[in-house]
This record gives structure tokens, sequence and C-alpha cells, in this order.
């Protein structure tokens, strides 16, 4: 019962305050964003709301967060009072302020696996889009094979190898998901280079680098974004369960997945703040599927209208 | 026929090479390495002997092609090693556990599939209706959450107040009912997931075949809705919602890892999980090679299926 | 003639296009009347919401359409008042479509025969009956094999004896009318006549009615009995056939007439080196040849029209010159000096040489780059030209293709009307300073009043600096038009070549004859005439 009255309430809260937002961003953008802002669909607006939110916390985390990251501040699982508002954990660190560093640790390290397998994964991809012939062929049929194996299961074979440190987490996630942002990046690429432009483009002489840089980049980028959106999510919540298993982000450091996992017994005893760091992880995910989704829908019905 | 035999000769063959590349994969990751096993696993306080013992037992002392020929004749035979923390032949360890995680992913399917089906067709025919946004809103959260988020609001839900179990503990000489009953929960859990996933990808298929011409066609035809959708659009759609079950099955085996932790379920995750904190290497990459095939599996009998629906590979010119 | 009522009246139809947020009319205050028996053509350029009204007819509005006024009676049925009930029991029945694309239109699962019978048998006709009536009407339409044609599947069809399948199932129930929606804009012309005919005679036959939309006016003048033409969902005007031919009353009626009237000066005959010279070309993709020793040669100041069907390999021997596709054997000459194979391997100077201007202009423009960037990369490239010189020479070439260079230096191709887009194509090619441009079907997407301010100015560029055109066209008005040489082609062979006055004048080739006898003219008696001559060798 009092889940579905806090989902009622969270709804109910969540739809004025976008509608705000997407009326403030409609004011305050420059006027060729402003168009986009003002008609984009309220769930769209959440979203950019919710990540906005979230990158406020990760970038000041320090001044947000009542207590240290790392500092026993009170005895264990202490309930929820007005020193420590979300109570404390099995080690008595305050959770309200564990829960913010998270923000930064959690996001931050998907964020930059995330950027480091688009950039080897979408280089590649595009290069062997340009190039064709055996580069192509090469690469492809190795990353098929790769790809053969479950991500999940790849990355737990790669962490037992390595073992679990937060640089061998980001490098083999990255490698992992590098692998499918090859395959997007190859087939939207190639899509491009069919184009007669590109075809000018060569015959006139133009080198790689111009290529990539002004034809193919150019053109490529919308559907790269949205995909880089999916992939967070994927490498967020691949994270996040990683950590969850014991597997990723190592203690002392804050992060949400092994917040959950540590507090876990609590929720057998009816108490949700084991849930709020899950509950973070949601909610950051659904807000970037919601812009993702709508930012799809632009390119499609862009398309439409041609 | 005679060429659809051939194409389908030509995908089982490329199959059994995916499979000798993935084992290939597997095995070899761990020549990765920086260093030696050995010396990993023993730490930095090993004397040399002792690294030298292990590296004899373990077979270290063999050049890696000989290694891998004798781990992969092993396996055909069903003889996957010697874990490296127990000392227990692998086989034997996974025996029950891969029982227990194929009746729970099998549980998940029987209710995800036919479920995911239905809502899925259903929310392209009726799109934009408001039964179509609210599935895809619940589906779009669904994906959104972590597995083990979902895990725990459902015994936040149903176990805390004692409807149903939130520690699986199954034996072998449960009725079926009991075993339904008791692994519910990771059942449901699996369901959600997969279950957001098929239909929004069924919708897709469906709104995608239902934008072609030859369906216009059929309207303009002054067929009944039902008609087109049974005798226009279902026999092209077969091939696209097979590859959707296909990629969701095989989803299921990446989700069967993290429930089968937050359930202590005995299935091959759990135990996959707890041999990765171990590094037991021997274990884990028995267990990868059966998720693996598994996987590959899937992918390969999708495709086959998806060739014998398809009339223009069926009938040449 | 005495009519009674008329089949099917339009008054004051308003569409409307969901764009964006708002609803846009695609056609307004349109009014049509058509008796049982009578074939209306509808003519008019691309978003002049010919098929839309056709569709409109049946009471139909495709997704994200809707009708927002007027009426639709057919036959006494008020099709927008009438339930969904009432419009399927005649839609398949009393009201057949035969769509563009018979190759998407039909279902790739079901055989020809079974889809053919559907409604029929769906309101009870005998199994049998319906397939004897299919046999014949395959046999009428002049299917080959029309015993067993039935019983394969859409894959396994030609698209022209597709299109005749569908007419075909479209006449299954005896309609009263039959919408026709563009059928014969995606085949070839010998193709076309084929299909043209066929559906002539059983529309007559049957004494069915029929609303023929097309943007073909030599086609339509074949098949309609009168003529409407639309400009942006709205009537220009209407007239029986042969009025409308002769003496049409709206300007913007004359102009889609004078578009053909266009002609490039007549050239004295070319003498010395040639500029290009392909030499015993075959050249082809995997283990396939597409072109069989091909040779034929480009003198400055020239056009040569390479014309032929689609597959005849016309755009593969571009390739070759190019370099795009390196030839199996023979070579191509550039003022006598051989050109590597191999685009890759040429210098800059000799890319320079030859540009290309494509068919869609949409596709050739990088729609993210800026006219500045656009026009001025080759000139950069190629002649050096940086900061205020390469502005200039970009205004220059502005100019040169009538565009006004203060008002679109900066703009995205996106904010360009097709015309347009082709006229920065042009810019482009020249920006390099070529010798050669090639064409290939640069006028095909374009609307036919823009094709003749393309093919003008072209005419204008080529005097001005004595280019060399190679023209790729499979519209033959426009070689009429422009060429000083034709090339045809068929299969990857030369069939015939020479100057354009002796290609146009008799004695032809059997290929090339049928090729140019089968270009539908504007006189209503063209198809009558063709059919008479071909069919008399064989009787």
């Amino acid at each position: 019962m009092g889940v579905v009255v806090f989902l009622i309430a969270f709804v109910a809260v969540s739809i004025p305050l976008s509608w705000a937002f997407r009326a403030a961003l409609a004011r305050l953008l420059p006027r060729d964003m402003a168009y986009a802002a003002g008609t984009m669909p309220l769930t769209a607006a959440f979203g950019l709301m919710v990540v906005g939110l979230y990158v406020f916390v990760a970038l000041f985390a320090p001044l947000l967060a009542p207590f240290p990251e790392r500092a026993v501040v009170g005895s264990q699982f202490q309930p929820w009072d007005s020193t420590h508002w979300l109570g404390t954990d099995r080690l008595g660190r305050d959770m309200l302020s564990r829960l913010i560093y998270g923000a930064r640790n959690t996001v931050g390290i998907a964020f930059a696996t995330t950027a480091l397998a688009f950039l080897v994964g979408s280089l590649l991809g595009i290069w062997a889009a340009l190039r064709g012939g055996w580069l192509d062929q090469g690469l492809s049929r190795f990353v098929d094979a790769l790809m053969a194996i479950p991500s999940l299961i790849f990355s737990l074979l790669l962490l037992t190898i390595f073992g679990t440190s937060v640089l061998t987490l980001i490098l083999v996630i990255a490698a992992v998901d590098a692998t499918r942002v090859y395959r997007i990046a190859r087939s939207v690429a190639q899509g491009v280079v069919v184009m007669d432009y590109v075809e000018a483009a060569r015959l006139r002489g133009e080198g790689t680098w111009y290529l990539i840089r002004r034809e193919i980049l150019p053109n490529a980028l919308a559907p790269l974004v949205a995909e880089f959106g999916l992939r967070f999510c994927f490498v967020f919540l691949t994270i996040s369960s990683l950590s969850f298993l014991g597997l990723g982000i190592q203690p002392p450091t804050a992060d949400w997945g092994s917040m959950v996992r540590d507090n876990a017994t609590l929720i057998t005893f009816g108490d949700v703040t084991p849930l709020l760091p899950a509950g973070a992880i949601a909610l950051l995910t659904v807000a970037v599927n919601f812009i993702v989704d709508w930012q799809l829908y632009r390119a499609s019905g862009l398309k439409e209208r041609i | 026929m005679h060429l659809v035999l051939m194409m389908i000769l030509q995908r089982l063959a490329l199959g059994v090479l995916t499979l000798f590349v993935v084992s290939l994969v597997i095995f070899g990751a761990t020549e990765l390495l920086p260093g030696d096993l050995a010396s990993t696993l023993l730490g930095q306080s090993a004397t040399p002997e002792t690294v030298a013992a292990l590296r004899a037992q373990l077979g270290l002392d063999q050049p890696a092609p000989v290694r891998y020929w004798a781990w992969l004749t092993g396996v055909l035979q069903g003889d996957f090693g010697v874990s490296l923390a127990t000392r227990r032949p692998i086989a034997d360890m996974l025996a029950t556990r891969l029982g227990n995680t194929v009746f729970l992913a099998l549980y998940a399917a029987a209710i995800a599939v036919p479920l995911s089906l239905i809502l899925g067709v259903l929310a392209a025919l009726w799109r934009n209706s408001l039964f179509d946004r609210v599935a895809n809103a619940g589906a779009l959260s669904a994906i959104s959450f972590p597995e083990f988020f979902l895990a725990y609001i459902l015994i936040f839900l149903l176990a805390q107040s004692g409807y149903f179990p939130s520690m699986t503990r199954i034996s072998p000489n449960m009725s079926l009912g009991d075993k339904l009953y008791v692994t519910f929960l990771p059942a449901l859990t699996l369901t959600l997931v997969v279950t957001a996933h098929m239909m929004r990808m069924t919708r897709a298929a469906i709104i995608n075949l239902m934008a072609q011409p030859y369906i216009e066609m059929a309207r303009l035809k002054g067929l009944s809705p039902l008609r087109i959708v049974l005798r226009h659009a279902l026999p092209n759609a077969l091939a696209p919602i097979i590859n959707v079950i296909a990629i969701n099955l095989a989803y299921l085996i990446t989700g069967v890892v993290v429930v089968e932790v937050v359930f202590v379920y005995p299935g091959l995750g759990q135990l996959m999980v707890d041999s990765v904190s171990k590094r037991d290497i021997a274990v884990v990459q028995a267990i990868a090679l059966i998720f693996a095939s598994a996987y590959v599996l899937l992918n390969l009998t999708a495709d086959v299926l998806s060739t014998l629906t398809n009339p223009r590979l069926m009938r040449r010119k | 003639m005495t009519r009674g009522a008329p089949l099917l009246t339009i008054r004051d139809l308003t569409v409307e296009g969901h764009a964006g947020e708002d609803w846009q009319p695609i056609i307004e205050n349109m009014n049509l009347t058509l008796h049982r028996g009578e074939v209306l053509g509808l003519i008019g350029e691309s978003g002049a919401g010919k098929s839309t009204l056709g569709l409109a007819a049946m009471g139909f509005a495709r997704d994200g359409c809707r009708i927002s006024g007027g009426e639709i009676l057919f036959d006494g049925i008020d099709l927008r008042k009438a339930s969904e009930r009432v419009k399927r029991g005649l839609r398949g029945q009393r009201i057949a479509y035969v769509a563009q694309s018979a190759a998407a239109s039909f279902n790739p699962a079901h055989k020809l025969i079974d889809q053919y019978g559907e409604v029929p048998v769906l309101k009870g006709q005998p199994r049998r009956k319906v397939a004897a009536e299919a046999v014949a009407l395959y046999r009428k339409m002049q299917l080959p094999a029309p015993e067993e044609i039935g019983f394969r599947y859409p894959h396994q069809v030609s698209g022209g004896q597709l299109q005749r399948a569908m007419t075909a199932m479209a006449m299954a129930c005896r309609p009263d009318l039959i919408i026709f929606d563009e059928p014969t804009t995606a085949l070839d012309v010998t193709t076309q006549i084929e299909v043209l005919s066929a559906i002539r005679d059983i529309v007559r036959d049957h004494d069915t009615a029929a609303i023929y939309i097309t943007h073909d006016l030599a086609v339509v003048a074949q098949m309609a009995d009168r003529i409407k033409i639309l400009l942006r969902g709205r009537e220009v005007e209407e007239a029986d056939t042969r009025t409308m031919l002769a003496s049409p009353k709206e300007d913007y009626t004359r102009s889609l007439w004078a578009v053909r009237s266009f002609q490039r000066e007549v050239q004295p005959p070319a003498t010395g080196q040639p500029l290009v010279s392909v030499q015993g070309v075959t050249a082809g993709y995997g283990k396939v040849d597409i072109l069989h020793d091909i040779s034929f040669d480009i003198h400055a100041g020239r056009t040569v029209a390479v014309v032929g069907e689609s597959g005849s390999g016309k755009s593969t021997a571009a390739r070759v010159i190019t370099g795009l596709l390196p030839p199996r054997a023979g070579q191509v000459l550039f003022e006598g000096v051989p050109l590597p194979p191999d685009y890759r391997s040429r210098s800059r100077a000799q890319l320079r040489q030859c540009q290309m201007i494509y068919q869609m202009a949409d596709t050739a423009l990088n729609p993210k780059l800026r006219l500045r960037e656009l026009i001025g990369r080759p000139a950069q490239m190629y002649l050096g030209l940086s900061g205020r010189a390469l502005d200039s020479r970009v205004r220059e070439l502005l100019d040169l293709i009538e565009l006004e260079p203060d008002k679109f230096i900066d703009r995205l191709p996106g904010e360009l009307s097709g015309g347009q887009k082709q006229r920065i194509g042009i810019a482009r090619a020249l920006a390099a300073e070529p010798r050669l441009i090639i064409c290939d079907e640069v006028t095909s997407a374009l609307d036919q009043i823009v094709q003749e301010g393309i093919l003008k100015l072209l005419d204008k560029l080529q005097r001005e600096f004595r280019l060399a055109y190679m023209f790729i066209t499979h519209d033959l008005a426009t070689v009429r038009a422009i060429a000083d040489e034709v090339v045809i082609m068929q299969q990857g062979r030369i069939v015939e070549q020479g100057p354009k006055a002796d290609i146009f004048s008799p004695p032809h080739e059997p290929y090339s004859e049928l090729l140019l006898s089968s270009v539908p003219e504007m006189d209503p008696d063209w198809l009558n005439r063709l059919l008479k001559t071909r069919s008399l060798p064989g009787l």
C-alpha cells in the first residue's frame, strides 16, 4: 500500500516539476534550441531534469554531503533521525552522505567506461566501414566471435583473470562494450559511406581523416549520441550489478550497487533504506532512457516529414 | 529445397565454428594474464617451490596448445577438470546446479514468452492508445531497473509479509508444485525484466510490419482487421518474432546470475559469482563455456527457424 | 452520349496530414465526377496530392492523414459517413486499387492466385470458378504461362508481370471502379508498353471506370478520357484529353507542355583528338561482367548521351571512367594518355579533370556542410584558394548557377529546394574547373519545369567553358534536347552509337527501334498506332 502511495506522490510531484523545468528551458535557451526544448514531451523534460540533478550532485558532492564518505560516524544500522537523515549503514557510516558520494563514484565510473568504449568502438567501426575489404571483414569477424559470449559472463571471466580493481573494471567493461559500439557505429557509418557525397569526396582525393571528420562523423552523430545514452544505461547497470555481486567497485568507496548488497538484510525487516541506492540507479536509467526515446522519436519524425 | 538444406548446413557449420572460437577465447583469456596464473593464485608471499609445484599441478609447464587440447577433449567428454579452490571435480559441482538453473530459466520463459508476445502485439495494434503508453512506460521502467532492485522490491512486497519465501532452498525430492512455489519470486523477477524487453521488441517488429505496402493493400481489399493480422501480417512476422524470443532467452542467461545471488538459489550463476571472488578460474571457465554455448545454440536455432519460415528462401526462382 | 447518375462524386473534399503539432491540408476543396466506364487521368508533380485523392475516392486515408471535409459519394453511398463495415464491403469488390510497386504490395508469404482469390472466395464464390477466371484474366493480360503463373510466389515473378497480375487481382470481383496509382512508374519503357496496353484493354472490355494517377503526361494521354491537373492539393484545370493536349487554358498546364520544347543548337561534327576515349572496356563486380568490350569517345565542348534501361551498364561505364571500378580489360585515355585504372592512384590534376553530378541531390550533398564549404572545398583543394579569394570564388560560382550569393552562401542543403540542390551539385563540379562532367540521371528526380531550368543551365555552362558532358539517362526526351552524340546500351553492350541525327532517324538496330518507339508521345493515338505496327510483322 505504502508503495502505491509513494508512486502516486512521486508522479504527482514530478509532473509539475518537469513542466516548470521545460517552460524554464524554453525561456532561457537561445532561440534555435528553445523550440526543441519547448516542444519536447514531459517525459524528456523529466529525464533532462533528473540527469541535471545527478550531475549537480556528483560535481558538488563534498559540499552537499553532511558527513565524510568513509568515516564511521555512528553506531550500526541507526534508524532515520535528524542527524542521520537516512540512518547509518552496517559499519555506522552516514547513508545520505554515501548516497551523495555514490553519485560521483558510480556515475563517474560508468561514464568514463562508456566514453572509453565509445572512443575505441566507434572509431574502429567507422574506420572499418570506410575502408571495407579485408580490414572490415577481419575486424567484424573478430567482434562477432567476442559477441558470441554474453557480456556479463565475459566480464566475469575477465575479472577473474585480472582481479577486481576500479581500473581493471573500467578496462574490462569498456573492452566488452566496445564490441557492441563497434557493431552500431559500423552499421551507422555504412549507411553514410554509401552516400554519393562520400563518393564525391573520395573522387576529389580527400584523405581518410577528412572523410571521417567532415563527411561521416557529422552525419552519424545523431544516432551515435542516442546509442551513447543506451550504452551508458547498459554499462551503468552492469557495473552496478557487478558491484552488487561484490565484484565491481570495492569498499570503502561509496557505491550504490555495493550499498544495496551490504545493507540488504534490512529489507527483510521492512526497512526501505537499502532500496534507496537501487532506486537512485533506476531513476537515472529511466531518465536517460526517456531522453533517448525522445531523441529517437525526433530523428524518425524528421525523416517522415521529408 | 536443396538450397535451403545447404543454407541450414552452412549455418550449422558456422555454429560449430563459433562454438570452437568461443572455447578458444574462453581458454585463451587466461593467457592474457600478466605474469603467471600460479603466482597470482598463491600471492606474493609464496615461495618459488610452492609456485613451481602448483604450476606442475595445473599443467602450466606444458605449452598452451597442448593444454587447450587436453581441456577441450576433456570438456567434450563431460570432464571439466578440477576446481582450484575445492579440488573437487567440476563436473560434480555443476551437475545439480545446471538442472536448477535450467528449471528457473524455463519457468521464467514459460510465463514471459506468451505474456510478452500478447502484450507486444496488442500494444502494436492499439498504437498510441492509453494501453500502449502505459505498457511502454512500464516496460521502459522495468528495463531501466537493475535486476536486484526488482528482486528486492518483490521481496519487500511479497516475501516480507510472508506470501512467498525470499530464500529459495530447493531439494531434488520436492514435488513440482512446491518447487514452483518456492522459486516463484526469482522466476517473477526474471519474467519482469525479460517481458519488458521482449514486449518492446515485438511491438517494434509488428509496427514495422504493419507499415509494409502489402498490409495497406490488404486494407484496401476490404479485409477485416483480424484477417489482416492473421493471414497477412502473422506469416511474415514469424521470423522477427523468433529472433526476439531467441535474443531474450539468451538474455535470461545474464539475468539469472544476479537473480540467483539475491535469492540464494543454488544454480550455476551463484556458483560462478562465488568462483569469481575466489578466482577459481577452472570453474569460471567451465560455467562461462556452458552459458556461451547455450547462447550460441539459441541464436543458431533462431537462425535456422527463421530461414524455414521465409518463403523467399524456401521457394527459389 | 447519354449518362445516368455519376458513379463517383467528390465535393469540396479536404484531406489533412499531420505535420509536427498541427494538421496541414494535403488536398483542399477538391471536386471530382466520374461516370461508369470512364477513365479519368490525374496529373501532378510530386506532392500534388494525387495519391491522397485516389485513396480518398475509396474513403481511405493513410496513417497520419484524415479526411476532414466534403463529401465522397460512390454510387449514392456517402463514404465519409459510411461505417467501416460498409466501406470494407465496397473495397476490393466494387472499388479496387492497383499500387505503384506491385513487388512490395503483394504479400510475400502467399501465392499470386491465393491473393487473387482472397476477396471473391471470402464473398462466397466457388474456388474453382475463381481459379478458372483468374487463368482467363492472366491470359487476357498476356502473362506468360497463365495456367501456372498463379501458383508462383511474388518474388518468383518479374516486375512488369507482377504489375499485370495486380491489375488482374483488382479485376477479380469485376469492380465498378479501379484506382491505378502510378502503375508503370517503376518499370522500364519497353516493359511499360505491355502493361499499359493490357490495362487499357481490360478496363475497356469490362467497361470499368478508372482513376489513373501518374506524373507522365504522355502516358495519361494514352489511358484517359479526361484529364485533371493538380498543383499543391488544388485543381488547376480539367478537360477531355484531346482538348487538354491541344489547347490548355492555364499557364501552369502550358508550362508542363513546354518543357519538352528545349533544344540545344546543332553542333558541327566532332574532329581531332577526343578528350576522353573509352577503349575496349570490360568490367564488373565479383565474377559477373557488367560491361562487355565497350568503346566510345567524348570530345571537348560536346555532350555524349548514354541511354539504356536499368541494368544496361550505363552507370557502370561512368564508374570505370571515374576510376571507382577498375576495368578487367581495356583502358580509358584522357587526351591520349591512359588514366590509372583506380582513382586512388590518379594524381590530383587527373582527378580534377573529371567531375560528377549525381541523380539524387539529396544524397549527393553532405547535409551537415554549408554551401560555402560544399562548393569551396574543391577550389581550396585543387586551386589552393583560401580566405578572401576562396570566398569570392564561391560567390562567383553561386552567380554562375543563378543563385544569389548573399542569400545562399551560408545555407545548409536542407534549406534548398530540389532544383536548387541540383544547381549546387553543378557548382561543386564547376569549382574544380574540370574538362569533363559526368551527369548521372541529373534530371530524373526533378519535376518537369525544374528539369528544363537545369538543362538550360548546363547548356549555358557548356558553351561558356567548353565543357564535355557524359550524360547518362533513360529518358529519350532529354536526349533529344541536349545530346550531340548518342550511345545506346543494352545489357552491358553498346547497341548503336553515333551523332544524334543519325540515331533518331531510320534505319535502326532492332533494340534501338524497340527502345525509341516505346517512349510514350503526347499524341493520344500513339499507343494504338504503335501496337498496330508492332503486331504487323507477327501476323
